[in-house]
């Protein structure tokens, strides 16, 4: 028999879904880390240019 | 034990409401998420972007350029999972596609719609703000073009799906090119002919031996509606439409010497093994898979001398 279960406690998460989940958690906390020092970087390189905008 | 008996198994009593298909907690994991953006196509599009943003005549910093290419590479990525979500039908039917994510079910499409859709907004927002707004004006088109004019209008609609198709693969250069000079002009056009004209040989002839495949999934592609004699035609009519193109670079003085020789000799071979095509019938197919393979080739060494030429050392003339 299958290990999750539905009680009062809510869902219970297999062992191979909690390790799909802290896969795809650790990716989307990488990807946002990445994009701060992406903006960070490029503010940096652009300087007051980053503020220029055609609209 | 397959992927779906590791799933939800709930004991308890379930209200009729709870909505418990959809909840159900995904097993997909990064590689699947990384397999929808379909890795090998976004490098070639990385690497024709970066061959337009080389050879465009100002510098631009480095790390303007990595940003550029790297919206470019996950635009390209986000049409890719799109493309999964919406032909997971398809994909299913064809022994070349019926491992992907989604027809496997490691992937629930509205997972593969959702990161589509996130990865298509924050690509042309972060290249508009770090970059520059025509830039992402095209990328935005281009996942436009490739999702919903393609993959859910031209692809099972005509035989002519990837003749009008192939421009989404052939914008990358011009979004390089944006990237860099914040306009356009005649040489990243001329790129993005060579691509244009280079996707429906290419495609034909892994449909000439891939036909079966493609009735199957009752995909309208050229050999399946019109026949095999109707797509070497058209095989060979592109081609040579296709060499010449190759060769305008260095005819209008954008490219060295070393680009021209490529091109006539790269191009000639093209020629040749279309004409083989041509005369193949089935069940021979070595000729349509000799085609098939060299027109990866072809592409990479016209696009990989331009870069060589212009992007590193100035114009080898």
């Amino acid at each position: 028999m299958n290990e999750q279960s539905r009680d009062e406690n809510g869902i219970v998460l297999t062992e191979a879904q909690k390790r799909a989940r802290r896969s795809r958690s650790i990716a989307i906390a990488l990807a946002l880390a990445a994009l701060v020092v992406l903006f960070y970087v490029i503010t940096l390189v652009k300087g007051p240019g980053m503020l220029v905008r055609p609209f | 034990m397959s992927l779906v008996s590791e799933g939800a198994d709930y004991r308890g009593p379930i209200p009729a409401s709870a909505g418990v298909a959809q909840a159900e907690p995904s097993l997909a994991e990064f590689r699947d998420y990384l397999a929808l953006m379909k890795p090998r196509v976004m490098s070639l599009v990385v690497f024709t972007a970066l061959v337009g943003l080389a050879v465009a005549p100002v510098s631009i910093h480095p790390a303007i350029a990595f940003t550029a290419l790297l919206c470019i590479a996950v635009g390209a990525g986000a049409s890719g999972a799109l493309n999964m979500w919406y032909d997971a039908d398809i994909d299913a039917r064809m022994t070349r596609t019926a491992r992907r994510p989604v027809p496997m079910g490691r992937v629930k499409p509205g997972e593969a719609l959702a990161f589509g859709l996130t990865l298509s907004g924050f690509a042309v927002v972060v290249l508009g703000l770090l970059v520059n707004m025509l830039a992402a004006a095209l990328l935005a088109f281009t996942i436009f073009f490739y999702v919903v004019i393609y993959t859910i209008g031209l692809k099972r609609w005509t035989s002519q799906n990837i003749v009008i198709g192939g421009a989404a693969g052939a914008f990358p250069p011009m979004i390089g090119w944006a990237a860099a000079t914040g306009s356009l002009s005649l040489e990243p056009v001329l790129l993005f002919l060579i691509i244009f004209f280079w996707t429906p040989p290419h495609f034909w002839a892994l449909a000439l031996y891939r036909a079966d495949d493609y009735a199957r999934a009752g995909v309208p592609m050229l050999p399946v509606v019109k026949g095999d004699n109707a797509t070497r035609w058209q095989i060979l009519l592109h081609t040579f439409l296709l060499v010449p193109l190759g060769v305008a670079p260095w005819a209008l003085g954008y490219a060295g010497r070393l680009y021209g020789a490529t091109a006539v000799v790269t191009g000639a071979i093209m020629l040749v093994l279309a004409f083989q095509v041509f005369g193949e019938r089935r069940p021979n197919d070595r000729a349509a898979r000799n085609l098939f393979a060299f027109s990866i080739l072809y592409l990479f060494l016209l696009f990989a001398v331009l870069l060589v030429e212009r992007g590193f050392g100035g114009l080898i003339a």
